[in-house]
């Protein structure tokens, strides 16, 4: 993973709750065997038509927001299968952050795994987001991971909090498995002592 | 010292490390299938690293597979990838897989139990979110994605955060054409698709302690759907009786020993949740979803609520497009909603128990000439027993299709696939939009709910069914 503690993009709103990941990538799309190449079916059944054609209505369609590197978005986003390639599809197809009243947890894990930056605002915040990006379509957010801060260019500015595991992780570009390894002392002496019927037994 | 609940107890055995940001668990079992292992397998061989413990990880091919004629070719070339991408990875890395044509295939979170290697007290972990079905024998158990599949082969250890406790006691005697999956759909309505965030839940109380391991199997997988990070129930001895002679299991002695310790895995008396509800189902009716999602939920013999008695505005604009999306109008009677076709399987419900009350329902009935319906055994021990005890024929002569073992019409990426339009009785736990093909709508039903819908053609209420003989209910239960 690449460190990352800064970063500016410009903002899509797409405030609905409980998009789960069936949404963000159908299951007709998970049959690849790679873990690149699935931005192009990206909330595949909302973005396009029944005859492929782009549906004109859907946000991430509309000229103003085809730069948008910032989603934001309604409570419980995510929610649903396990499917990590739900987080490719949004990383491939350019987000690297997401902003919203609250994730699903399998969903936030997997987030954490591949570099795409999470923010939890409250209802109150939220709106205020919304309200600004109506005045100022697909306006730009500052988000500065290191002092836990999203800033506009008008000075607007508010401050969210983080797993501090997740900041630390993102901060420093960390891969878990190496983190991990760094127990193996643990992992072994672990292993010697687990009970016999922890383990599937063979004749 | 301080009384535990059954899952601090489990938790406790499992945490190696506590020096790094997030405690470091131990995994007991890891279960692997075709759509989400692939690109673990990818990252693993990318960044050099070997299968740790391929003793403790095991491998079904069920989710993108035909369930018609196995001898057929695959008509779908990227499904024959995947599933030939699992079985050369399991191969150069010396894990045990339940290919296609294996006598032990299945859905993974039905052979795990089936074949003994779901047992009390372990860490079990897969990539595929109903993985919490393993909990009902009282181990942990939880769904991952594909880069910790890739921790869990490189370091069989998983990073993890603590989940919360929350206990929901049921209690009361389960009504005539009532099932646990009219029990957990009513509390997932009860609590809503948000009320287990961060939770992992323990059901406890006298209707629990009465149900049968596929009982429990079924409220632990849909537990999910509340958002809960996973489902227990303690082990007692109706968890013994399944496991005993399972073919993973110790044996003799061995048995013994394992039993006195799994005996130890209850929460002690005051021992502290984060939470409680307590449920009572004694007046419960057959649950049917209205909605796109489980929580969006009502009983058979009531109608679809109006958005507009819906105060949370959240709530009421998520009815209103979830109405929209499935075709209805608000006040209509359940029992009026005509259907196009009935899937009756799943990880949900594909279980033994599942198939005769199903069977019971159809007993001497005729499936509507418009309704397809398809009953996918959830593993071929489970086919071969149904056909051992005749439901095969039940369902064959009632007019259902008789499948071979798959996830099949649950995740709506086989060629199990609904029509654009179709609307769905489905056994499985899931409705959201699009779950079972593009515009497809799904009502999530009991299997007896599932089985009487393909019969008279819309939803009904299985508690007026007239049973023809056949199964009796409590043979349904062994
Ligand atoms: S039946 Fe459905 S929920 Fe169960 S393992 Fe298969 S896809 Fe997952």
């Amino acid at each position: 993973m690449k460190p990352f503690r800064k970063y500016t993009g410009s903002v899509v709103p797409l405030n609905k709750s409980n998009i789960d990941t069936d949404i963000i990538i159908p299951t007709e799309f998970l049959k690849r065997t790679e873990r690149t190449g699935y931005g192009q079916h990206l909330m595949y059944y909302w973005r396009f038509n029944e005859d492929g054609k782009p549906n004109e209505d859907f946000v991430l369609n509309n000229e103003t927001y085809k730069q948008a590197t910032i989603l934001l978005s309604g409570e419980n986003f995510g929610c649903g299968s396990s499917r990590e390639n739900a987080v490719w599809a949004l990383h491939d197809y350019g987000f690297q952050v997401i902003i919203s009243p609250s994730f699903a947890d399998i969903f936030k894990g997997n987030c954490s795994k591949n570099g795409l930056l999470l923010i939890e605002l409250d209802h109150t915040q939220m709106e205020e987001l919304y309200a600004r990006e109506r005045d100022n379509p697909a306006f730009s957010l500052h988000v500065d991971l290191e002092n836990q801060i999203i800033q506009d260019k008008f000075g607007w500015t508010v401050s969210f909090s983080i797993a501090p595991s997740i900041r630390h992780k993102f901060l420093n570009g960390h891969n878990d498995i190496d983190l991990t390894m760094a127990a193996e002392g643990n992992i072994l002496q672990y292993e010697k002592q687990r009970a016999f019927y922890m383990d599937p037994f063979v004749n | 010292m301080a009384p535990k609940t059954l899952f601090e107890k489990v938790w406790v055995k499992h945490v190696i490390d506590t020096s790094l940001d997030l405690p470091l668990l131990f995994i007991d079992l890891h279960l692997i299938h075709d759509v989400t292992s692939p690109q673990a397998f990818t990252l693993l061989k990318d960044q050099g690293r070997k299968v740790r413990r391929p003793d403790l990880t095991f491998a079904s091919a069920d989710h993108n597979v035909p369930t018609t004629d196995r001898n057929l070719e695959f008509k779908d070339l990227l499904a024959k990838i995947q599933v030939e991408t699992l079985i050369n990875n399991c191969n150069e890395f010396d894990i045990t897989v339940y290919d296609l044509d294996h006598p032990d295939n299945g859905i993974v979170h039905i052979i795990g139990p089936e074949l003994g290697l779901t047992t009390p007290g372990k860490t079990i972990v897969c990539g595929d979110s109903h993985t919490s079905t393993h909990g009902a024998f009282g181990a942990f158990a939880f769904g991952i994605g594909s880069s910790e599949i890739t921790h869990v082969l490189a370091t069989q250890t998983l990073p993890q955060a603590k989940p919360k406790t929350m206990n929901i006691q049921i209690e009361g005697q389960m009504p005539e054409g009532v099932s646990s999956k009219d029990i957990i759909l009513s509390i997932i309505g009860k609590i809503g698709t948000l009320g287990g965030v961060g939770y992992v839940v323990e059901f406890t109380g006298s209707t629990v302690k009465n149900m049968s391991m596929d009982e429990r199997m079924t409220i632990c997988n849909m537990v999910l759907e509340a958002g809960a990070r996973s489902g227990m129930v303690a082990p007692d001895e109706t968890t013994f009786a399944y496991l005993k002679n399972r073919k993973y299991v110790p044996k003799g002695e061995k048995w013994d020993e394992a039993v006195a310790n799994w005996r130890k895995l209850y929460s002690d008396p005051g021992a502290v949740y984060d939470k409680t509800v307590t449920i009572n189902i004694a007046d419960l009716a057959p649950q049917v979803t209205w909605g796109t999602n489980p929580g969006q939920v009502t009983s058979i013999d009531k109608s679809i609520p109006s958005p507009n008695s819906i105060t949370d505005s959240t709530k009421r604009t998520a009815a209103e497009s979830a109405l929209t999306y499935m075709d209805l109008i608000p006040l209509l009677n359940m029992n009026e909603i005509e259907i196009d076709r009935v899937f009756i399987g799943s990880c949900t419900n594909a279980r033994m128990e599942d198939l005769r009350l199903a069977a019971k329902v159809a007993y001497g009935h005729k499936v509507q000439n418009n309704v397809t319906a398809l009953v996918v055994p959830g593993s071929y021990h489970i086919k071969r027993r149904a056909e051992q005890e005749g439901l095969d024929k039940i369902f064959i002569e009632s007019g259902f299709e008789w499948r071979n073992p798959g996830c099949s019409m649950c995740p709506g990426m086989n060629p199990d696939i609904a029509k654009p339009g179709d609307r769905v009785a489905s056994t499985s736990n899931r409705n959201f939009e699009g779950r079972q093909g593009k515009d497809v709508r799904t009502h999530l039903v009991s299997p007896a709910m599932a089985a009487a819908a393909a019969i008279t053609g819309h939803l009904t209420d299985v508690r007026e069914w007239n049973y023809k003989g056949g199964v009796k209910r409590n043979e349904a239960f062994s």
